[in-house]
């Protein structure tokens, strides 16, 4: 049995079709926030990970931001070691019960999986999911070794995927570290931005758990930038990381935007995720419940916006995007679900006015229809406004879902930390900022990303944060 | 856990209470406000730090019941604690030497968060007034305090009970009439008095700066809520304010956002009502 993997020639492994993930059915999903994807039992698990190649050169791991040695785990999946599975998981990411849920696996390992090129690609993020889950619900993983205290000190600013990852290298590294979050719960957009019902509170809870029992010292309700600023930091610290996220809405800057009703995806995701409104009023916090909800964008933050106002009772629930359905950046899964559940799609759509009543609420969306035209910066082809073809959409209430820009609290207060015009941080490729001793990653780096970008931020940040620090420890003894 | 030292009634359903937060008092100056969580189920409640002392790491806040969170709040006594209370947010009220006078208008409870502001000017070589407005005499709150901090204090009542019968509005106009060099207006308190005061002195060209209150969630910045219309610009109220020129706030737009949720605070509050203490809490 313990080498059932092994046994299988390539022909028997490519013969195993990819396994689905079981879901809540659609129409039952829709009135509740619990988790719609169900993950899988152990058989499942490891017949899915009998289909792994096994490759000497794995292509995936190329593709891996968190630098998972995925031919690893998946061979311990299939072998039924899943402890072992989660341990070499563990090894590389802070977070893989998060990963093997949020990922855009098809864009990062599975892309690259060699499986994928004739078949259907390994499932590696349910595996992720199926391993690192075992360790958190099933049977406890011991904690690694940790190395012997530097006697270095560490802020991390912020515990969202960025912070999280350079803090649990850090602490297993023996530097003192101490998490530094402006919200009343760790976990930035993992507990304030996405929902429930595609990654569960607890789960973040558990993964944070893990690094807190490693040591690291973790601090809510500071705002960096106003409870301290960096430069006061580096008075106590011997290097900081920056990773406090993007943090301020984009707006589409169009009349009528401050109508009541109208919500950044920020906000009404704020509201619905960490202040749980979908408790109200058992949970004080409330949100607006619309019955013809729109949700502009075409991100993953818009298909959460849309699938919980359906949660929240909207009749309708739609998808304004002004682009074509192939340019959409949101994950395939979640598209795939918000249509299950009956999210309506628009494309080539570009809102120019928002429309309130007497009561200075939402009630409709003035629209123009779009076509494609040459390809723009980014590669895909740039939606050009068709003349005369304003439409209104009527609607209670509207999410604008269009990415966010830099929050400007922790850049005004660092002297000598650098941004560019567009309010990030200037950074190298391994998180060096322009001022030594302070490194920085994540979307307050890049601009909006997705949480595995953030996570390979956080460990190569924390590589450099390794060197600077005993760099430093090497000459402050001469 | 931040623990309250004191408690204090000012009138009913009116509280002051001093908490203990040394990482805000540490840092926090005048026009800066606080967020605070009761608990577990609560919503984030942004209030004003009124006071502080930076030595004993301790913060006063003011708080008025009128809604659940606020009646939850004031069950609440010394010796309880309050689960978060994170800041200083906002930007800190811009204090400069003004060669004239500078004129607090305080509203009602607001005169609470307008206290800090005119203690600044003072401490900042300033001729510092303070025009207070309530419904009747027992409904004025924090006179003495600015009694010491002011050059001088003048009431207006709406029933004549105690000073001026009339609005803060009658009393700006006597000031202007006795020809007081005044250099700069700050009123605080409900939306449309600092709407009516700004509108005062807009033909005047006197300097006027209002300090908003509108709905927030986190108050640093990151979800918009608080979004005012200022000089045709959309501006974050907790990250770019407080404090913003009124003569250029668009109030009729910050008025209606601030009515967004008035049914669900009621449905709220009757919640609130029906289950005592509800909130998992255990009083």
């Amino acid at each position: 049995m313990s080498d059932a993997g092994k046994k299988l020639t390539i022909s028997e492994r490519c013969a195993i079709p990819r396994h689905a993930m079981p879901a809540q059915d659609p129409s039952a999903r829709v009135r509740n926030c619990n988790e719609v994807a169900l993950g899988w039992d152990a058989e499942t698990a490891r017949e899915e990970a009998r289909r792994c190649l096994m490759c000497k050169k794995p292509q995936c791991v190329i593709n891996c931001p968190a630098e998972i040695d995925i031919p690893g785990f998946i061979e311990k999946v299939a072998d039924g070691e899943f402890l072992e599975a989660a341990r070499i998981l563990r090894a590389s990411s802070a977070l893989p019960a998060v990963c093997g849920r949020v990922c855009p696996q098809e864009t990062q390992c599975e892309l690259t999986c060699v499986m994928g090129k004739k078949f259907k690609p390994v499932a590696i993020g349910r595996l992720e999911r199926f391993a690192s889950d075992y360790a958190l619900f099933e049977q406890e993983l011991p904690l690694p070794e940790i190395a012997a205290p530097t006697g270095k000190r560490v802020a991390v600013v912020g515990a969202g995927p960025a912070g999280i990852t350079v803090a649990g290298d850090l602490i297993k590294l023996g530097h003192d570290v101490t998490l530094l979050e402006a919200l009343h719960q760790p976990g930035g957009v993992l507990v304030y931005g996405i929902p429930e019902f595609r990654l569960p509170k607890d789960i973040v809870r558990r993964e944070l758990d893990v690094i807190q029992q490693l040591g690291v010292k973790l601090v809510t309700n500071f705002v960096v930038g106003r409870t301290a600023t960096v430069d006061e930091l580096l008075e106590e610290y011997d290097a900081v990381f920056l990773g406090n996220g993007a943090g301020a809405p984009s707006f589409l800057n169009v009349p009528g935007e401050n109508l009541n009703g109208v919500y950044s995806a920020s906000e009404y995701l704020t509201r619905c995720n960490l202040m749980k409104a979908y408790l109200f009023p058992e949970y004080a916090t409330p949100v607006a419940h619309g019955k013809r909800v729109a949700v502009l964008g075409g991100g993953n933050v818009a298909m959460d916006a849309v699938r919980m106002a359906l949660r929240l009772g909207a009749d309708e629930a739609m998808i304004l995007y002004r682009r074509s359905r192939i340019e959409m950046p949101a994950r395939l899964e979640e598209i795939e679900h918000a249509e299950e559940e009956g999210v309506k799609f628009s494309f080539l759509v570009n809102p120019v006015r928002f429309i309130g009543n007497e009561l200075g609420w939402i009630k409709g969306i003035e629209c123009l229809r779009m076509e494609l035209g040459e390809p723009d910066a980014s590669g895909r082809r740039r939606p050009i406004p068709v003349k005369g073809s304003e439409f209104i959409v009527d609607v209670d209430m509207a999410v604008v879902a269009i990415g966010q820009s830099a929050n400007p609290i922790v850049a005004s207060t660092a002297t000598g930390v650098e941004t560019n015009a567009r309010g990030y941080f200037i950074a190298d490729d391994d998180g060096r900022t322009t001022k030594p001793g302070v490194f920085a990653g994540g979307d307050i780096v890049t601009g909006a990303a997705t949480v595995i970008l953030a996570i390979g931020a956080g460990k190569k940040a924390a590589r450099a944060m390794h060197e600077y620090l005993m760099g430093n420890a090497a000459q402050s003894k001469n | 856990m931040h623990k309250i030292l004191h408690k204090k009634m000012l009138i009913e359903r009116t509280w002051n209470m001093r908490v203990e937060a040394p990482l805000i008092a540490r840092k926090c100056q005048a026009g800066q406000f606080l967020i605070l969580r009761i608990e577990e189920q609560g919503e984030r409640v942004p209030l004003t730090i009124a006071d502080w002392n930076r030595e004993e790491g301790t913060i006063d806040i003011y708080f008025q019941e009128i809604g659940a969170s606020t009646e939850r709040l004031a069950t609440l006594n010394a010796g309880d604690s309050i689960l978060d209370v994170v800041g200083p947010l906002g930007n800190p009220s811009h204090v400069e030497k003004l060669d004239g006078t500078f004129v607090m208008v305080g509203g009602g409870f607001g005169i609470a968060a307008g206290y800090p502001v005119a203690r600044a000017f003072k401490e900042a070589g300033n001729k510092v007034i303070a025009v207070l407005g309530a419904k009747t005499k027992g409904l004025l709150i924090c006179e003495d305090m600015l009694k010491a901090v002011c050059d001088e204090v003048l009431v207006a009542t709406n029933d004549g009970s105690y000073g001026k019968q009339g609005l803060v509005s009658d009393i700006l106009d006597d000031l202007l009439d006795r020809g007081q060099d005044i250099r700069m207006v700050f009123p605080v308190g409900p939306p449309i008095m600092m709407k009516v005061i700004s509108e005062m002195t807009r033909p005047l060209k006197i300097k006027t700066v209002v300090s908003l209150n509108p709905v927030m969630v986190d108050g640093t910045g990151m979800c918009g809520s608080c979004r005012v219309t200022v000089g045709g610009k959309t501006r974050f109220v907790c990250s770019e304010g407080i404090d913003f020129d009124g003569h250029e706030v668009d109030w009729d737009e910050m008025m209606s956002r601030q009515k967004m949720y008035s049914r669900q605070e009621k449905e709220a509050l009757d919640y609130y009502h029906e289950h005592g203490a509800c909130h998992g809490g255990d009083r």
